[in-house]
């Protein structure tokens, strides 16, 4: 199972994480007031940025249509940009392409045996090749958390390399699963690993694990992201999923962004929201923003 | 990367915070009078002093300017009180007393906050989330003191010591009143408070708590003024303990006003406290408590962290860092709710802060400022540090009280801590590692009162605050804050 451990990674070394400082500037952050116009903007940037999400065991093609429509169509009683993708499992990958037809709405697929990533090395990348070929553009890959705890880094760095290698030009999406990995300190080693790796986007979580995302996590892997791009130049994106459900969270995390990242990172290409019932409170906040109301849920579609 | 063929939104969105006021109207009267004997009555020269906010050089109020002779009659007001009633009082009486006032500060905090904000050109964020908390916080502390005080000292029991003449600063103009009447007030003295000449505003509105707490006439009395009024205050004969906080120029002139006398004193003077980050610590947080340090209350803090010493592997990352986050400081009005750096305290301030800017540019040292707007009117000065910094610049040895930071390297723990302790203050300092050994070894060589490991600026009432060397003398807050207010007598029983 153990490949040669890559050259590379055993060069990476992360600075220690604070967590109580982590908690103390998320506090400070969240404390921003965000009122009127930049509200309105900052909801707007927020379903721009989101990807609609349904990675269900129960998921039929039916169900994957609907989400299309209304990854497209979310609310057409307000002018609203569409979302950024949808994210499905990759046997649905066929019947999302097709539902989408001509929009720039992307279809992600989760791969590399999600959510839980227990499976070989062979399966994995069949997983994600499969995926590929049925029309993904974007791949959600899952680290494997039992080798990186364990200390094994290297083979940590040249699965995500060798996914990458698959990947190509498609956009790869590295989940951590943070939940699963207990400190700090360690979401910020993984952030590390996966950005030399390739990964074009870390992700927090798979929604499949509690605490999914969380802000001192994000922020953490924000500053990685920094880190990065101040060594490399290279500006790589991050996807928080799991638990942000509503737009005051929504508004959080963009808010942390801005300040941590800066403004380059506010774009779909660079942050993504991984979300099932995000778009219903954005929506309706964009609404009551427009009408001074809240309006009833049963406006807007719930599912 | 994956390219967007179109989106309905811009790929890079300049997406800025819309203005973020505190609207809560902080009830500041057009024209205040001293506080003496539990009534507002004008000073016997009828003076009074404009008072502005400093954000926008607009007249806040008009406050009487207390002279020699209101001196001598609040000092007359507080003997009679302290006599007749306070110190006759049952402990725990004294302790509701003080419980009411906390709880009245409490009820009223984000008015507190606005007029504090107003007065000082403090941020609303600092003044309602730190000041007017912190507050609240060492009235509840020291209220639960009062009836404990019998018990405190076995073998012997707590005495008040009578007048106390208490002299504060601009910068927490509430939360030193606070600092020095809590303590007193529980222990059973009577105060006379003479408030700084620019930030009276606060004081004269806790004195209309007073009054509604129904605290006996003459227990607190406010006088406020400039220097000549400290001064009476300071040499009044019927004054038994002065509490002073302030610049070390004129703590070294109390000393010598106060030798030959009776009088105790406590000290709580200047400090250039140096902010050690060594290579090992977690980078980012320290970037913050950087920023924490130095840039809080506009740098207008006795504790600042105004020298940093970065260990000479990171120092490059931090400056880069430290420089990114500074321009993400908003700076500006401070009832903005999202202003981190508000309006330097008074235009003779301003002049000062500048003053020290051309020092360190004519002394050789590289001078760096956020790149941030400010506003035109009102008194301001942009977040700036200086590197390429000497240990003889005097932007490194002088107290600037101002969001200028010194930055110097080191190599090793022991040139960090001689760097640290060259200074003839000692009121403060921090220490950044994740090694816990480390942390001891460094922080118990560092001379300095209150010593913070990463971490920096935080106070809690239960923790004595206070300084070595030229930095004053005597503790306030916790227990140790109480000893400066009382005298302990023997009891002849056991």
């Amino acid at each position: 199972m153990h490949t040669t451990p890559s050259r590379h990674s055993s060069f990476i070394t992360s600075p220690p994480v604070d967590q109580i400082g982590v908690e103390e500037r998320v506090a400070r952050l969240h404390s921003r007031s965000i009122k009127k116009a930049s509200k309105v903007e900052a909801l707007r940037l927020a379903l721009s940025m989101l990807d609609l999400t349904t990675l269900e065991g129960s998921d039929s093609a039916g169900k994957v249509r609907q989400l299309c429509f209304k990854a497209m169509h979310v609310h057409d009683a307000l002018p609203l940009p569409h979302v950024a993708a949808v994210c499905v499992y990759p046997t649905l990958v066929r019947v999302a392409r097709e539902a989408l037809g001509h929009s720039s709405i992307k279809v992600a697929a989760v791969a590399t045996a999600f959510p839980a990533g227990q499976a070989d090395r062979e399966t994995k990348i069949r997983d994600t090749r499969f995926a590929i070929e049925e029309g993904a553009d974007e791949i959600d890959m899952v680290i494997s958390r039992g080798e990186f705890l364990r200390g094994e880094i290297a083979y940590v760095h040249d699965e995500i390399a060798e996914i990458k290698s698959i990947c190509g030009p498609i956009l790869l999406k590295v989940i951590l699963e943070t939940g699963e990995l207990g400190t700090l300190d360690r979401v910020r080693q993984a952030s590390d690993v996966a950005l030399a790796a390739g990964a074009d986007f870390i992700k927090t979580s798979t929604g499949k694990i509690q605490p999914a995302a969380t802000p001192p996590v994000a922020l953490v892997m924000m500053e990685a992201l920094r880190d990065f791009h101040t060594r490399t130049g290279e500006r790589r994106g991050l996807k928080p999923a799991g638990g942000i459900r509503t737009a005051k969270q929504a508004i959080q995390y963009l808010v942390m962004l801005r300040e941590t990242l800066g403004p380059e990172w506010l774009t779909p290409d660079l942050f993504r929201i991984g979300a099932s019932t995000l778009a219903n409170d954005l929506v309706m906040q964009i609404a009551k923003e427009s009408n001074g109301v809240y309006q009833s849920v049963d406006y807007f579609s719930q599912v | 990367m994956a390219t967007r063929a179109e989106s309905r939104v811009p790929p890079r969105s300049e997406w800025a915070y819309a203005p973020a006021p505190e609207s809560a109207d902080p009830f500041i009267r057009e024209r205040y009078d001293l506080f003496v004997n539990g009534e507002f009555v004008p000073a016997a020269d009828g003076r009074y002093r404009t008072i502005v906010n400093p954000a926008n050089e607009e007249t806040l109020c008009e406050v009487a300017e207390g002279g020699v002779a209101d001196v001598d009659r609040a000092v007359k007001a507080a003997r009679r009180a302290y006599t007749r009633v306070w110190s006759k009082m049952p402990a725990r009486e004294r302790g509701k007393y003080l419980f009411r006032i906390a709880r009245l500060l409490q009820e009223r905090a984000r008015e507190f906050a606005v007029a504090e904000s107003k007065n000082g050109g403090k941020p609303i964020r600092e003044s309602r989330d730190t000041d007017i908390p912190l507050v609240c916080a060492h009235f509840f502390y020291y209220a639960g003191w009062a009836d404990k005080l019998d018990f405190a000292f076995p073998g012997a029991r707590a005495r008040p010591l009578g007048v106390c003449g208490q002299v504060i600063p601009w910068n927490f103009p509430l939360l030193m009143a606070a600092w020095k009447l809590a303590p007193a007030l529980a222990a059973g003295n009577t105060c006379v408070l003479k408030t700084a000449e620019t930030t009276p505003v606060t004081a004269l509105k806790l004195a209309e708590i007073l009054q509604s707490a129904d605290l006996p006439p003459g227990v607190v009395n406010v006088v406020p003024g400039g220097r000549p009024t400290g001064q009476a205050v300071i040499e009044h004969p019927d004054v038994d303990k002065i509490a002073f906080t302030g610049s070390t120029a004129v703590g070294k002139w109390i000393m010598k006003a106060l030798a030959g006398t009776n009088k105790k004193y406590t000290l709580e003077l200047g400090g250039k406290a140096a902010n050690i980050i060594f290579e090992d610590a977690a980078i980012d947080q320290a970037v913050e408590g950087i920023i924490d340090a130095i840039f809080f209350n506009q740098g207008h803090v006795c504790c600042a962290g105004s020298r940093l010493l970065v260990q000479e592997g990171v120092a490059d990352r931090i400056i880069e860092k430290l420089q990114r986050r500074m321009d993400h400081l908003i700076v500006g009005d401070p009832l903005d709710k999202n202003t981190d750096v508000g309006a330097i305290n008074s235009r003779e301030q301003l002049e000062k802060i500048n003053a020290y800017l051309a020092v360190g540019q004519e002394e050789g040292a590289e001078m760096w400022q956020a790149s941030c707007p400010v506003p035109e009117k009102g008194y301001w000065c942009r977040p700036t540090l200086f590197t390429n910094v000497s240990q003889s610049h005097r932007i490194t040895q002088e107290e600037i009280f101002g969001p200028v930071l010194a930055i110097q390297t080191f190599r090793t723990a022991e040139e960090a801590v001689l760097k640290a302790n060259n200074t003839p203050y000692g009121l403060s300092g921090g220490v950044w590692t994740d090694k816990g050994a480390k942390i001891f070894k460094v922080t118990r060589a560092l001379k300095a009162g209150v010593v913070w490991a990463n971490t920096f600026n935080k106070f809690d009432p239960s923790s004595p605050f206070g300084g070595y060397k030229e930095s004053g003398m005597g503790r306030e807050g916790g227990w140790h804050g109480l000893m400066p207010y009382i005298r302990l007598e023997r009891n002849h029983a056991g």
